[in-house]
């Protein structure tokens, strides 16, 4: 397994390079190094000087991609895409373009979207999972048919009407919980348990209905019908026999989003006003800060990366037939 | 045996099921109630319950202030703090109007005096053309202090103690307030004389560098010295400016200085009212350049050290930012005169009273308008501006066209408070354009004409009613009210758009703005020369879907006058880019004054201003002779009947070749609960949180009156939760029996 997991990492290297190289590429389509310029020293009384000083300050005076006037190597180091990349496979993700320190802020804001993705997911997991296999075990019967169209309905609904609603609804009309904010310490839980019931309800009819069909699917199957056969209890073969044989599907869509958990929601963040990741990613896509754009992009592939080698992982340990070589 | 293991096994796994679906249920509740119970009588209370009845503001930021650093910060976001802590010499007088300057730390209003090419000090009255330099002199006020800081902190040899601090013992700090020591100094000349070198830093970008280097005597000079000088030392390292003369300034004793203008500018007096001309002490410069630093955030660019009325407690741009008082301020009181309307408003009770009144500014980010106004509404935020959503809520336009407050509002306590913003937002011509502003002189009358029929045809009163909720004023011309030059009623009417009917102004009819077309050689919208339709490019910036009803409405204008407008929808920088090149035809811009001074509003139209070729502010490429002529005579002129009456002519000719459809001067409406008082709006100062005053008891009581927790849905919730599971768990026994029974048969 060490070798597959060495093997798995050395094959994240191109993935990163390129993916790295698309989102240079894509943000330097859309904004010239001037365009930045003129962004961070804002609209008024800009002259050219004032541009090039804060290019040179912040090395988008030389070429993107390739340097004609440099001589051997430095015709590809000595650009603005060689000094940007290299450094943040060491993990130094650098300066932000107003100055302040990316890994600092990514130290900081990764613990408020943690607070909110990991409940959200953990909740969100058992939550649609027993109501899955409730609905299973009440097949074919007026629970599991108004269960389906509750699915339905909840899947209908746009994310952003259960958070105007929610906040509407809980926090203006039944005063129950502060409508937006953040706290410090344990009083940050009265902020998160709007969002996390939000998160949870939101994506419950879309998530309930995948993973009943994936328990339907296992249900019909022979081991399923031997172990009825043996006359164990209905809860028994759902709970110990179908749940553990569908663990497989389950880790595919839930192990891959854990590393990701980090990087928070955009959303839910803009609204709760959860000083999160999301927010850090949205801030810099408008203030077109190449420098966070980048980092965040680069640490989301990699996050993804990780998180399908655990996923790989994860068969192992739900499957012992796995093997990873 | 086995069939006994196999019932108790299923008996648990029973329980299992039963309490799966309850379980999320029951630990949503079991949360909620820990987390309520530690909550006092009001639950949704964003704030520490600690906070209750403290002499607090609250108030909002939606973007995050990239700079607070006061050479750098320029943005209203970063204003807003930095005019609270940093104290320029200057400031406008809260409560006067037409705005007026009056001695911040200065002692007095700064002296002015010209000298020539010799260095021969002028008379005053002296002709602009002599005067080779003016000089400003300022004294500043003794006994001014700053707020504690660690950078002043002296040891018991009376060095100062975190001056030779390695990265090692920076290691241990994650703020500036984990410094054990801190200290102050007394404010004096040489801080402000360092700041205005601060402007020239390599290392850092003010924005009003270009524009100081053209009127500082030797900045642009300095900025080279500078330059070479920081690259022979490395990344970071401390550049003492004091050890660096800049001719411009000059520092007469502890408490004086001067500033040497290139020629005359008396708008410069302007810009001693703003924080780039505030004080900055070498020893903060100093403290956060030490190595380390940077790495944890310690800048001045994060923690502001000023001799303001307040100090930044805590910088958490993320989520919060803290306004603290320093206790350090003093000498400063509620100005004893002001308007007549004042005293009946209130405005003068505090008069003579020792500045500021509140202790603490609490600053919350909110990116949304949805939470931000109902947390107005619930008094969780003291004052709030009123979004399109919201406006409906909460005012009311009387027969009059005149702005109320809704009883809805007026029962919570709630008052209005609008002001037209110094600003402008306009549509402007490319005056370089063939069409629009026409290359010969005969192209060029036509295209006036053209001008002037799609002034009148595109009817920003309608725009303003639609758009804007009544939320703005049509423009008669460049200057917004309020600025020197403007004129109510029928004298300061545009007479090419509007004509004065029954007493009042009234926009002239879309037959005349036929005629004009017509007199242009478009008869009908079609070209005389080519028999084609007239179709002419509008550039916006890129719109949401939200704006294309705003678009269809523009193209309705044009449309009036069978002119086909071709909206060019493009992002911001390709945007500006092709302001920047004079590819565009017809765009829409606007601008925010700086000083509340003619000049700066028509200065946008000045020749040498031109955006194509000279990089200036004047995007529309206008150039007049005779404008840019009384342009130069007006700027340098002191206020008065002379120079209104240049102002006049000016605004005759604009108004004539009309290079701008003059658009709106945005009005500003806010809301201000009971408890908030001491608010008179003012666009152009930022540091008016000093005579703002908070009844906290009030506050308390009706947020505890409007903010009761609602509990029945928790009651209903739980019991609509039970009547849908009950049958369910019913089915599930009859099932389990069912299964119980088959088993025993067999």
């Amino acid at each position: 397994m060490l070798n597959y997991i060495i093997r798995r990492i050395l094959y994240a290297l191109p993935i990163l390079i390129g993916v790295n190289l698309i989102t240079f590429a894509l943000f330097f389509v859309v904004n010239t190094p001037d365009d930045m310029a003129r962004m961070h020293l804002g609209t008024k009384h800009v002259t050219e000087e004032a541009i090039w000083k804060w290019k040179e300050e912040h090395g988008y005076n030389k070429p993107l991609l390739y340097n004609e006037a440099a001589h051997g190597f430095e015709k590809f180091t000595d650009t603005i895409f060689f000094e940007k990349s290299v450094s943040m496979f060491a993990f130094d993700f650098g300066r932000a373009d107003d100055g302040r320190d990316i890994a600092y802020e990514i130290q900081s804001r990764m613990w408020p979207s943690l607070a909110i993705a990991l409940p959200v997911f953990l909740l969100g997991l058992l939550t649609y999972i027993t109501f899955a296999l409730v609905m299973i075990f009440f097949r074919a019967t007026y629970v599991d048919f108004w269960g389906v169209i509750l699915c339905v309905m909840l899947m209908s609904i746009s994310s952003l009407f259960y958070i105007i609603g929610g906040q509407f609804l809980i926090s203006k009309l039944w005063h129950l919980v502060p409508i937006s904010g953040y706290g410090n310490g344990l009083d940050i839980g009265r902020f998160l348990l709007l969002p996390v019931i939000i998160g949870v309800v939101s994506s419950a009819g879309a998530n309930t209905r995948w993973y009943r069909t994936l328990f339907l699917e296992e249900i019909n199957k022979e081991y399923v019908r031997t172990a009825r056969a043996k006359g164990l209890a209905e809860s028994v073969v759902l709970f110990r026999h179908v749940l553990k044989n569908a663990m497989i599907p389950i880790l595919t869509g839930t192990v891959v989003v854990i590393p990701l958990l980090f990087l928070g929601g955009l959303i839910t963040e803009s609204f709760f006003g959860i000083p999160g990741l999301g927010s850090y990613t949205i801030d810099a896509i408008q203030s077109q800060d190449f420098s966070v754009v980048r980092a965040m992009v680069f640490l989301g592939s990699l996050l993804y990366i990780a998180g399908l080698v655990l996923t790989d992982i994860s068969y192992t340990l739900a499957d012992p037939r796995v093997r990873l070589e | 045996m086995l069939f006994k293991t196999s019932r108790s096994l299923m008996k648990k796994i029973r329980l299992q099921v039963i309490c799966a679906g309850y379980s999320l249920v029951s630990t949503g509740l079991l949360l909620l109630s820990l987390i309520l119970s530690g909550c006092t009588d009001i639950w949704n209370n964003p704030y520490p319950a600690a906070d209750s009845g403290k002499n607090i503001l609250y108030n909002v930021f939606a973007e995050r202030p990239k700079h607070l650093d006061p050479v750098q910060s320029y943005s209203s976001n970063e204003i807003q703090l930095t005019s609270q802590i940093y104290q320029p010499p200057l400031q406008y007088h809260f409560l006067k109007r037409p705005l007026t300057l009056i001695p911040q730390t200065a002692s007095r209003m700064p002296t002015v005096s010209y000298f020539d090419s010799n260095d021969t000090r002028l008379p005053a009255n002296s002709a602009d053309t002599r005067i080779a330099y003016s000089v400003y002199e300022i004294s500043i006020r003794p006994g001014i202090f700053y707020q504690p800081h660690p950078a002043f902190a002296r040891d018991e040899k009376d060095n100062l103690r975190y001056h030779e601090l390695t990265v090692q013992d920076i290691q241990p700090i994650h703020k500036i307030s984990d410094f054990e020591h801190t200290g102050t100094r007394e404010l004096v000349a040489d801080d402000y004389i360092y700041q205005i070198k601060r402007l020239a830093h390599p290392g850092l970008h003010s924005p009003i560098f270009g524009l100081m280097a053209d009127y500082i005597t030797g900045l642009r000079e300095y900025a080279n010295t500078l330059r070479d000088q920081a690259r022979t030392r490395p990344g970071n390292s401390f550049l003492d400016l004091r050890d660096f003369p800049l001719t411009g300034v000059e520092r007469v004793d502890d408490y004086t200085y001067r500033i040497r203008i290139k020629g005359k500018y008396p708008q410069f007096i302007y810009w001693l009212t703003m924080a780039f001309f505030a004080p900055i002490p070498w020893e903060a410069d100093h403290f956060f350049s030490q190595p380390g630093m940077a790495e944890k955030n310690f800048s001045l660019d994060w923690y502001p050290v000023g001799t303001g009325p307040y100090m930044l407690a805590e910088n958490n741009p993320n989520r919060i930012m803290v306004l603290e008082r320093n206790p350090n301020f003093q000498g400063e009181y509620y100005p004893d005169e002001g308007m007549p309307e004042d005293i009946q408003k209130g405005l003068l009770r505090d008069a003579g009273k020792p500045l500021p009144f509140i202790d603490k500014i609490v600053y919350s980010r909110e990116r949304e308008s949805i939470p931000y106004w109902n947390k107005f509404l619930q008094g969780y935020y003291d004052a709030s501006i009123i979004g399109s959503d919201s406006f409906d809520q909460a005012v009311q336009i009387t027969g009059q066209g005149e702005a109320t407050i809704t009883d809805e509002m007026e029962a919570q306590g709630i008052r209005l408070g609008t002001a037209v913003a110094p600003s402008t937002y306009y549509m402007g011509f490319n005056m370089l354009d063939p069409v629009v502003g026409g290359r010969t002189e005969a192209e060029k009358a036509a295209a006036r004409k053209l001008r002037q029929a799609i002034s009148i045809a595109v009817n920003y009163e309608e725009y303003l009613s639609i758009f804007a909720n009544e939320r703005g004023i049509a423009a008669q011309g460049p200057i917004p009210p309020g600025i020197e030059g403007y004129h109510e009623g029928k004298e300061g009417m545009n007479p090419i758009v509007y004509e004065w009917h029954n007493g009042e102004i009234r926009r002239k009819s879309i037959k005349q703005a036929q005629a004009l077309l017509a007199e242009a050689g478009y008869p009908d919208g079609i070209s005389r020369k080519t028999g084609k339709p007239l179709v002419l490019y509008y550039d916006v910036t890129a719109r949401s879907a939200d704006d294309r009803s705003i678009l269809d409405w523009m193209r309705m204008q044009f449309r009036k006058l069978n002119i086909q407008l071709v909206v060019r929808s493009t992002d911001y920088n390709r945007f500006q880019d092709k302001i920047r090149k004079g590819n565009a035809q017809i765009f829409e811009w606007g601008w925010n004054a700086d000083y509340p001074d003619p000049e700066n509003f028509l200065f946008l139209l000045y020749g040498p201003q031109r955006k194509v070729g000279n990089s200036g502010e004047n995007a529309a490429n206008y150039d007049n002779a005779e404008y840019n002529h009384l342009f130069e005579q007006m700027k340098d002129m002191e206020h008065g009947p002379q120079r209104v009456r240049i102002i006049d002519r000016m605004i005759t000719i604009l108004r004539e070749d009309a290079p701008w459809l003059w658009g709106y001067h945005p009005k500003e409406f806010a809301l201000y609960h009971a408890w908030y008082q001491n608010v008179k709006p003012n666009r152009m100062a930022y540091n008016t949180l000093k005579y703002y005053r908070i009844d906290p008891a009030l506050r308390d009581q009706k947020r505890n009156e409007w903010n009761k927790p609602v509990l029945w849905p928790i009651g209903a919730g739980t019991a609509l939760l039970v009547i849908i599971l009950l049958p369910a768990w019913v089915a599930y026994r009859r099932k389990q029996q069912q299964q119980s029974i088959t088993e025993q048969a067999t």
